[in-house]
């Protein structure tokens, strides 16, 4: 069996017991991400510049908004480029210390501002399943290097939906874990109060043993709690006595016939597994776009007033006094998106609008993580699809960017409540408007630091749904399903 | 038109004399190389998140219970948005509607609120203008960046500039003896900004402010208030009206200048900082700041005023400075029944000459004047075993060498006439010599009594006890 076949849980079993050399499964996957035709990364790992001591976990790829010191790391922004961070961030030094090599930095939006990776300054990344297509944002680097087997796995940030949202249209596990549960140090701030980092993977035993190795409190991240208990990997066969609400106050908005379907389908599933499904209302989640378009530009045009050309990063030559070189230095280093958000929220913010606009989202997002609470109190999960589409074409939304903002209905209230939520592949499903089948996300959010639960009843779920799927001419694909037996024979039973 | 009133409010920094920055783990420093003490946080890297410095809470908590505040059971900070080159992140952490202390007291001064920040990296702006306007080239400096500070806030109570500055002196040494900053304002860890107004006297209400920065020691900060003042008081009655503006001290010619407005129109855009969590101080650790104040120089002048009677500018000036307040209580602790008034006078006005003549750097308590020695001397001229003129020769002499005052006296044969026939021979021999003096004391000029107490003085080594040479004079005059 080709070793790149192997989940990274199942090659992290393998070379703990000898079976596989850590050095040539690192070496093979080196030469896989040579091969990116996707755009999907900005830079790749070629000469050892970071050394790992003894690697002993699969290769990560590891989304450009990481700082890794002495590497190039631009959060996908002209503002950043030449910019070789002087520290690391605690999520890749905590990789780096569990033993797993880092293949590369990926591409992603701007700052993490988008839905299509549409928006980065290098270029957009390609979906692996259609090349005409985007991945979805803003981690599409880390989700096309999983989908297109570039990488075992990758980690991104999620700050509306940036790791489940490009999960789902690539056809891979993106887990967006409780805020806090993991460091934000070094991962370059686009919203703090949203942003948070977490795993993008084949399948949920990878995710569950990539958040293990990431999560924990961290003295130099005071909003880090981490999780009780380290997670185990996931071992659940069905749903008996679990309960599945679906938030009709969501559902019932525009949704693309194939992703209905789907999801439909697989709550029949769920409860062929012993589970229940019922409704519950959130009668506040549908104002989440609007509350977060409020409350994540806010934040962003004030943690991103730091780049100014003054200490590193691009300055706009020529100018004369320092407010004339800010303003050259930014008008020429951010894209369109990101001038767009950092004017919303500097008006957000001003004087005399701050209890109308902030003010107000602050109090929506309160209400929605009210409502979270309430529906918990009756259910043990809230589902949802991840996106009301799969992927769309390139250039099919940058025109409006209200459409684009919609990609992100269903997985912005969970990040507005801070709760976990976890995306695994549904099946395939045909656009609208036709054309050949793509994959399509499937959305379990629990409540704060429920991320044991949540992996144990995806993993029984994603083994009843046993997606078996790979992009044509990919040479490794997603083929999450696999049940972890115990044995070696590492294949699911479709 | 109705008398004008002053009303001054003051805004303090104190930078704190903590091991490390208010969010990194940089040490501070002074005077050091220029930016040896940054990290990646303090120079605002992308991804780096504050952490808020415990020692400096536990500071501000001492600071809040010298001042009697209330303190906040959660108090958050807030980001202060604005580019210049002296905020790396373009934002200063401070605490905005939530402080950490409030509603609290120093002498009859309210203080509004005293909360937790950063401090601003220092900028030299090479060229003419010193500002960055017209400059050369600026250099920042980002050693001082993200120093701790606690801006105490005092509301408007006071009425003069040269109360102001003794207010501002007894915040200083308030702080001070609480051993969290060297506030020391040529260096600029106590800073202190004035809000000035005029009011007719008599009025509730507020006139237009103007703020005055830059006074960096309490003589300027008295000139530019009093500058400041007259300024206002100039205007007002000439018929014009007082703009709210920001005022800069230059210390050169002690005159104020307004900034340009472009460098004070701010629209800050303050929204709760995101990657911090609360301030929550546990009881215990209010209880521990509260527990661990010395008395403060307020509580301590009150008690010498009070209990044992001294002038209430007597009784602050000891109060002010730790050393000698504890200097004094033992010396009048061993003066027996002697008024701690007069030990007071002793300790303020002969030995402080005694040790300026002296012209070494010691203090009272640092001096070779023991409190016991002290003591005797006020004892023995309290007693009139020698005059005031030898006690201070005495004093003089102890400065120098330390020693018992009774040995002194001995030694140096000071100790006063006793016997009165003597000294009254002495006095006829003086009133003889000095002819004309006696006739202008008999025809009523009081004055020329010196000439021959002076005579007297001269003629005993100063042995005399001066009021009975007086009394004797008059005597002889037949007076």
């Amino acid at each position: 069996m080709d070793m790149l076949e192997l989940t990274a849980v199942q090659a992290h079993e393998a070379m703990a017991a000898g079976e596989l050399s850590a050095v040539e499964y690192s070496e093979a996957w080196a030469e896989a991400a040579a091969g990116d035709e996707l755009n999907a990364y900005l830079w790749r790992d070629g000469d050892g510049a970071i050394a790992v001591e003894r690697p002993s976990i699969a290769p990560v790829a590891v989304k450009d908004i990481f700082c890794t010191e002495g590497v190039p790391t631009t959060a996908g922004s002209r503002i950043l480029e030449g910019y070789r961070p002087p520290y690391t961030s605690t999520a890749v030094r905590r990789l780096i210390e569990a033993g797993a090599p880092i293949l590369g930095k990926t591409n992603m939006d701007e700052f993490a501002m988008g839905s299509s990776n549409e928006n980065s300054a290098y270029g957009p990344v390609l979906n692996p399943w259609d090349r005409g297509r985007v991945p979805g944002g803003s981690s599409g680097g880390s989700a096309a290097v999983v989908a297109g087997g570039l990488a075992p796995w990758a980690i991104g940030t999620d700050t509306g939906g940036s790791i489940r949202q490009p999960a789902a249209l690539c056809g891979i596990v993106g887990l967006k874990p409780t805020y806090g549960a993991i460091s934000r140090y070094g991962m370059i701030a686009f919203a703090s109060s949203l942003d948070q980092c977490g795993p993008l993977t084949r399948d949920v035993s990878d995710a569950a043993l990539m958040l293990s190795i990431l999560q924990g409190a961290d003295p130099c991240d005071s909003t880090s709690v981490g999780l009780q208990e380290a997670p185990r990997l996931p071992d659940r066969e069905n749903l008996e006595g679990l309960s599945f609400a679906v938030p009709t106050d969501l559902t019932g908005h525009d949704l693309d016939s194939g992703v209905r379907a789907k999801f439909d389908a697989t709550l029949e599933l769920i409860e062929s597994l012993g589970g229940t499904v019922g409704e519950v209302g959130l009668p506040h989640a549908e104002h989440g776009i609007s509350a977060y378009y409020v409350i994540a530009p806010a934040e962003a045009s004030s943690n991103l007033s730091r780049y100014d050309g003054v200490r590193y990063g691009m300055r706009a030559e020529g100018s004369g006094d320092v407010i004339e070189m800010y303003e050259a230095t930014r008008a020429q280093g951010f894209g369109p998106e990101v001038k767009r958000r950092i004017m919303l929220g500097t008006y957000a913010l001003s004087s005399g609008y701050y209890d109308a606009y902030y003010g107000q989202a602050q109090k929506v997002r309160t209400k929605i993580a009210a409502d979270f609470s309430a529906a918990f109190a009756d259910f043990d999960f809230v589902v949802t699809p991840t996106s009301p589409s799969v992927a769309f074409g390139l250039g099919e939304k940058t025109a409006d960017p209200l459409a684009m903002y919609l990609s992100d209905f269903f997985t912005v209230p969970m990040s507005l409540a801070g709760i976990p939520a976890i995306s695994i592949p549904a099946g395939l499903a045909e656009p609208e408007g036709g054309g050949p089948q793509l994959p399509v996300g499937f959305q379990i959010a629990a409540p704060a630091f429920a991320e044991q639960k949540l992996l144990d009843a995806a993993y029984a779920l994603e083994q009843a749904i046993a997606f078996d799927a790979r992009p044509s001419g990919a040479p490794y694909g997603p083929q999450g399903f696999k049940k972890r037996t115990g044995s070696d024979e590492g294949g699911g039973d479709g | 038109m109705a008398e004008l009133e002053a009303v001054i409010g003051l805004e303090i920094h104190v930078q704190l004399a903590t091991e490390t920055k208010m969010f990194c783990g940089c040490s501070l420093s002074f005077g050091d190389e220029p930016n040896v003490h940054t990290c990646p946080v303090c120079l605002a890297h992308p991804g780096v998140l504050p952490v808020t410095n415990e020692q400096a809470i536990l500071y501000a908590l001492k600071i809040a219970a010298a001042l009697e505040c209330e303190v906040a059971p959660r108090s958050i900070f807030h980001r202060k948005n604005y580019f210049y080159p002296d905020s790396p992140k373009a934002y200063q952490i401070s605490q905005y509607d939530i402080p950490i202390a409030s509603h609290g007291r120093l002498g009859e001064v309210r203080i509004n609120r005293a909360h937790l920040e950063e401090d601003a990296a220092k900028m030299v702006h090479v060229g003419d203008s010193g500002r960055i306007h017209g400059s050369g080239a600026s250099l920042v400096d980002f050693n001082r960046g993200g120093t701790p500070l606690v801006e105490i806030v005092t509301e408007p109570d006071l009425r003069g500039a040269a109360e102001a500055a003794a207010w501002a002196r007894l915040l200083r040494e308030t702080v001070r003896q609480l051993d969290v900053s060297d506030v020391n304002m040529e260096e600029g860890s106590l800073r202190v900004d004035a809000n000035v107004s005029l009011r007719p006297a008599g009025s509730e209400e507020l006139g237009t402010k103007t703020e005055l920065k830059n006074m960096n020691s309490f003589r300027f900060l008295e000139r530019g208030m009093e500058a400041e003042l007259a300024r206002q008081r100039e205007l007002i009655e000439a018929g014009g009206t007082v703009v709210q503006e920001t005022l800069h001290f230059h210390p050169e010619d002690g005159t104020l200048h307004p900034l340009r407005s472009k460098e004070e129109a701010h629209d800050y855009r303050y929204f709760p900082e995101p990657d911090l969590v609360p301030i929550a101080p546990t009881e215990e650790m209010i209880r521990e700041a509260r527990d661990s104040l010395p008395e403060l120089p307020a509580a301590r002048a009150a008690r010498y005023a009070g209990e044992m009677g001294l002038p209430e500018d007597v009784a602050a000036l000891l109060a002010a400075d730790p050393e000698t307040a504890g200097y004094f209580e033992q010396v009048a602790g061993m003066a027996g029944d002697i008024e701690p008034r007069v030990v007071a006078n002793w300790v303020t006005g002969e030995l402080a000459a005694a040790l300026r003549q002296d012209a070494g750097e010691a203090t009272a308590a640092e001096s070779k004047v023991g409190p016991d020695a002290l003591a005797a001397l006020i004892g023995l001229v309290q007693e009139k075993k020698i005059s005031h003129g030898s006690g201070k020769t005495v004093l003089a002499s102890l400065v120098a060498e330390g020693g018992d005052p009774a040995a002194i006296v001995e030694h140096e044969g000071l100790a006063q006439i006793s016997d009165s026939g003597e000294l009254e021979a002495i006095v006829a021999a003086a009133v003889d010599a000095n002819p004309e003096a006696a006739e202008q004391i008999r025809s009523g000029n009081q004055k020329a009594i010196g000439v021959i107490v002076g005579a007297v003085m001269k003629q005993t080594k100063g042995r005399a006890d001066g009021s009975a040479v007086n009394r004797l004079i008059k005597k002889q005059l037949g007076l």
